[in-house]
């Protein structure tokens, strides 16, 4: 229902565009998203131009989320940012230290006198980008948090109920052990490692990631990453791998596409990968939260989110940024949330962009899809689940890349593998430290 | 003896050799220069404050274990891709030289994957490769063999070589074919009336006269595996698994464009500078003393 009537209107306002094109602010927006998404991103600012005549919002590809990012910094050193920079979460450290070439979204709010309540928005969500006093810093846009995914078929081939208990990595451990029994090829595989085996899995159980809340609270932080249930966790899964019960696909979510097939039982995944899963699975799939385990105190706590957001840049006149102020309210606005929300399983950003969704009955008709949102809500953020705040972040991803493979291999055990990661990325931070002092 | 012709005056030989001069100095001096100034400074990501540390950044990098790894497989990356694009280039320009007929087809054929580009390249190797879906991997399994670029060092180091090498073997091959056009007839059929076979005129004869290509073509792809495979290096391994296939050059990209670390990749960039200068100084010196021209 919802999604006719909005479909109507876009239908509409198409036709009124050539009009609309004569609308005197232009503001510039680079974004990373192509494909099914790229298009929901051009509805939107279509619908924002064609709802009012006063700004046009021009909404460019940038490449994926390194190269936006880098077309974004490159362009401030010429002089020639765009208005409003789609960055993703681990360069919101790079972004937050740029002084000078960023204007914060509640200064661009207050500055412009638009209507901006930042309590509508979702703690786990607003906590990512917001500073130690709660000021937002940059608008959460496309926001995703790790779920289990589940091919019920593989589990009912292997002999297993497929609605058997997966909360805790104590009962997963003992289903990939029934599915290697029964011959199973690929038991568990995951996406993004880093961002799900230890970054989440540290918010998951409420331990530190990095001193310092995780990088909020100074420059100075260190990673501490190989705390026990860490190292335990991470051991754990290299003996998975080395009994054939994980299956290690690369760095970023190159297992979809072996879960999508049917060939993986369970696969630790985005709950953004529900688009894609529910369009090529072949078998009967649920989504379960992010299994835990049992007997950590604490847990499960929440677990922190992935995507981007959008960042102001400095350097602008007052007329553009109300014109941005503006955008930006449009684009946290109940209907356009709640629809970015159904059409792509990222989460809804604000709290009443959620319950217009369970009023829609989206919930009902495609149960599993309130999972991610119940799983970042059910508990107020601690220091250790708030998020993370890394300079070079994206580089010491990379680092832990290659110690995780190193475990998986067999070539160094986790306490190794995790302490040689915290050595290696407390050099970067140092340097990113320097960098911005 | 030898001919020198010389200019009267200083106007003409100056006009003639400027565009060179500018176009180097637009393209090279200039950019070089600004990386050794940027190389003593960790600026911040977005040029708004830059924190003077002398030879801070060398120094952070030789401290780096890893880096100094990434130095001894650029050495094996370099040397493996430098012989997989020379050898079979060499062998298949001396199969077609013998040819007769439809000399024009091979030729052509084997000069396509040049027209490929490198980041285009690795992804159709990464596609016969995948572990998943991959033809070769497939064909690999049913032998029973397990093939996974993506945990095994070896191998992956194995696929990044041979798609780094398969375009440049055309490269090598035209200039192989072409030398070898241009030995005399005359040598070899003398060589064959005194009984010398097949492998024996070639190495006695043939490749000392190719020498002069095959030095250049050494220079020539040794700058290649140093500075052009970072295509195919991003799309197939992103320099793992672990750092199996981080080249010198891929560090430095990753270093200012994934770690915003500017200093360092200035200063990397240095580093690759002196050590591409210093060796091509080495082949010139010592290789090209055993090229006959």
């Amino acid at each position: 229902m919802q999604k006719t009537a909005f479909g109507a209107l876009l239908a509409g306002t198409t036709m009124l565009s050539p009009m609309a094109a004569m609308a005197e602010t232009e503001i510039e927006f680079w974004h990373a998203f192509t494909g099914r998404l790229g298009e929901l991103v051009a509805a939107q600012v279509e619908s924002f131009n064609n709802g009012q005549s006063d700004y046009t919002v021009v909404a460019t590809h940038k490449g994926n989320y390194s190269e936006t990012l880098n077309a974004g910094i490159a362009a401030f050193r010429a002089g020639e940012q765009p208005q409003i920079l789609m960055v993703f979460e681990v360069g919101t450290a790079t972004m937050m230290a740029a002084e000078g070439a960023i204007k914060p979204v509640y200064q661009v709010m207050s500055e412009t006198d638009a209507e901006f309540d930042q309590d509508a928005f979702i703690g786990a969500v607003k906590g990512y980008y917001t500073t130690a006093n709660g000021e937002m810093l940059s608008l959460p846009f496309n926001s995703s948090t790790p779920v289990l995914w589940v091919n019920r078929d593989a589990l009912d081939g292997a002999g297993i109920d497929p609605d058997t208990d997966l909360s805790t990595w104590q009962n997963v451990d003992a289903v990939l052990d029934k599915l290697k029994d029964a011959g199973h090829d690929c038991p568990l595989t995951t996406a993004w490692q880093s961002w799900i085996h230890l970054e989440n899995l540290s918010a998951y159980h409420d331990v530190p990631f990095a001193t310092k809340d995780n990088g909020f609270a100074g420059l100075d932080t260190e990673l501490a990453l190989n705390g026990p249930v860490q190292v335990q966790h991470i051991s754990q899964m290299g003996e998975w791998a080395d009994e054939g019960k994980f299956i290690y696909a690369g760095r970023r979510n190159e297992g979809g596409a072996n879960f999508r097939a049917g060939e993986c039982a369970l696969f630790t995944e985005s709950s953004a990968g529900y688009a894609g899963i529910k369009a090529e699975a072949q078998f009967d799939f649920d989504v379960r939260p992010l299994p835990y385990w049992e007997g950590v105190k604490g847990a499960p706590q929440n677990t922190i989110i992935g995507g981007a957001s959008l960042w102001v840049m400095a350097g602008h006149d007052a007329e553009e940024y109300e014109g941005v102020a503006a955008f930006l309210n449009f684009l946290s606005s109940v209907d356009v949330q709640a629809k970015w929300h159904q059409d792509t399983g990222y989460l809804p950003i604000t709290i009443a962009a959620g319950e217009k969704t369970r009023a829609d009955g989206f919930y009902d008709a495609n149960p599993g899809t309130d999972v991610a949102v119940i799983q970042m809500t059910a508990k107020q953020p601690t220091a250790n689940s708030k998020g993370l705040r890394l300079g070079s972040f994206d580089q010491i991803r990379g680092i832990i890349d290659e110690e995780l493979e190193a475990v998986w291999s067999g070539d160094k055990d986790a306490q190794a593998a995790l302490d040689s990661a915290v050595t290696r990325g407390n050099q970067l931070l140092r340097r990113f430290e320097q960098a911005n002092r | 003896m030898e001919k020198r012709v010389t200019f009267k005056g200083w106007l003409l030989p100056l006009c003639l050799i400027a565009p060179q001069v500018v176009i180097s100095a637009v393209f090279f001096f200039y950019p070089a220069g600004q990386a050794v100034w940027q190389s003593l400074f960790i600026p911040d990501p977005f040029g708004l404050s830059s924190r003077f540390v002398g030879l801070g950044n060398f120094e952070y990098l030789l401290g780096d274990p890893y880096y100094r790894s990434a130095f001894v497989t650029t050495a094996i990356f370099s040397t493996l891709v430098t012989l997989t694009a020379m050898v079979p280039a060499l062998f298949l320009a001396v199969l077609a030289d013998r040819l007769v007929k439809s000399a024009g087809v091979y030729r052509t054929l084997l000069i396509w994957p040049y027209a490929v580009a490198p980041a285009v390249a690795g992804v159709l190797w990464l596609f016969m490769f995948n572990t998943r879906v991959g033809v070769v991997a497939w064909y690999l399994g049913q032998l029973g063999y397990d093939w996974n670029h993506v945990l095994n060092q070896g191998e992956a180091m194995g696929l990044v070589v041979v798609a780094s090498s398969w375009g440049r073997i055309s490269y090598n091959f035209l200039f192989f074919f072409a030398a070898l056009q241009a030995v005399p007839r005359s040598i070899i059929e003398a060589a064959a009336i005194d009984g010398a076979r097949f492998w024996r005129r070639f190495f006695t004869i043939v490749l000392p006269l190719l020498s002069p290509t095959t030095f250049f073509l050494l220079v020539v792809n040794v700058v290649y595996a140093f500075f052009e495979t970072f295509g195919v290096i991003h799309t197939i391994t992103s320099g793992g698994p672990q750092q199996a296939t981080t080249i010198l050059v891929y560090k430095v990209f990753s270093d200012g464009f994934v770690g915003q670390d500017l200093g360092s990749s200035a200063a990397q960039s240095v580093i690759l500078l002196v050590v591409v200068g210093l060796l091509t100084v080495v082949q010139f010196k010592y290789i090209e003393k055993r090229v006959h021209y």
